[in-house]
């Protein structure tokens, strides 16, 4: 694919490939911190205070110092190479934005369920959605200050897996620790490519 | 001095308000984008030669056309903007009926390709 720059005299700008990664899970489970802490640029979001409203729809049972939820999506880079770039999109939260996950989740290559041990719960929906559309996705169990740690065993039983989906934990404030995440990711898929039939 | 949280009653407007002017105002309350709808990585890239009447075009629209100048996905444009992507497609593709811009699809890749995802890692390991 050829582009035309825009100076006559100039040499075409190398495309670099593209891949798309989506950051998954329930509502306060850490999206938006864990995009924030790996992206090269600002972390692009559109969060909406909660109305009267969407507070009812948005259950704020166990999540303290949120009074905001992102209804647009956040969004991140990292440019692992000139030619290799990787785009972050957090996935919308809210049930009611579902409509846009499809495409969202087209031509990507996996996913990061984010997960919070007081609302498990909440990350079902994404879990369900990933291992129906048979795409590769991690569990990053998000370790709130302050909050009881469950041994991952125990947490992958509570969350049924279905596939074999690595289950991690993470502070997602930490870049070491969401740049683990994304790499668990990546490995993930890669031993899934490899144990896939040709074909298939 | 008053505590961090202190606006978050919605009292309280400084920058992480966010801009006064509603996003979708600036697409006269359209949600959609005109014609074939593109990637969200899809790449923008400013027809050469195309003469842009600055009368019919909003100050972010001629920020996209000076920013498309090389091909850039439209995910960036949004994010070099400060817009939601949403309100980027819109622009771009109001953009692209009037013949300024052209949107390709972003290089395709195979994604069960293990050297890709093998570049994947190790780039990612190395950030």
């Amino acid at each position: 694919m050829a582009y035309d720059a825009s100076e006559p005299g100039l040499p075409a700008a190398p495309v670099p490939v593209t891949i798309k990664i989506l950051i998954a899970g329930g509502f306060g489970a850490g999206k938006t911190t864990l995009v924030g802490s790996v992206s090269e640029i600002r972390p692009l979001r559109t969060e909406e205070a909660l109305s009267e409203r969407s507070t009812m729809v948005d259950s704020l049972r166990g999540v303290e110092r949120k009074s905001t939820t992102t209804v647009a999506m956040d969004f991140g880079r990292i440019t692992v190479r000139d030619d290799l770039v990787i785009y972050l999109f957090g996935t919308p939260g809210q049930q009611r934005f579902w409509f846009m996950w499809d495409e969202l989740a087209f031509g990507a290559l996996g996913a990061v369920v984010m997960a919070d041990t007081r609302r498990l719960a909440d990350c079902f929906p994404s879990v369900d959605y990933f291992e129906r559309n048979d795409m590769p996705f991690v569990v990053a169990v998000n370790c709130f200050e302050g909050v009881r740690r469950y041994p991952l065993d125990a947490v992958r039983r509570a969350l049924q897996l279905s596939s074999n989906s690595p289950v991690v934990l993470c502070d997602a404030r930490r870049h070491d620790s969401s740049r683990d995440v994304l790499v668990a990711l990546a490995e993930h898929a890669l031993l899934r490519s490899s144990r896939a039939p040709a074909g298939v | 001095m008053f505590p961090p949280d202190g606006y978050a009653d919605g009292q309280w407007v400084d920058e992480d308000a966010g801009p006064v002017v509603r996003p979708y105002a600036l697409t006269g309350g359209r949600t959609r984008p005109v014609g074939e709808s593109f990637d969200l990585l899809a790449l923008v890239c400013a027809v050469r030669g195309a003469i842009p009447d600055v009368t019919q075009l909003e100050p972010e629209q001629l920020t996209v056309l000076r920013k498309c100048r090389v091909p850039i996905p439209a995910a960036d444009l949004a994010s070099d903007l400060d817009l939601p992507l949403g309100v980027v497609r819109i622009l771009v593709s109001d953009l692209r009926e009037r013949g300024l811009v052209t949107v390709h699809g972003p290089v395709a890749v195979r994604l069960a390709d293990p050297q890709l995802l093998k570049d994947v890692a190790d780039g990612l390991r190395r950030i």
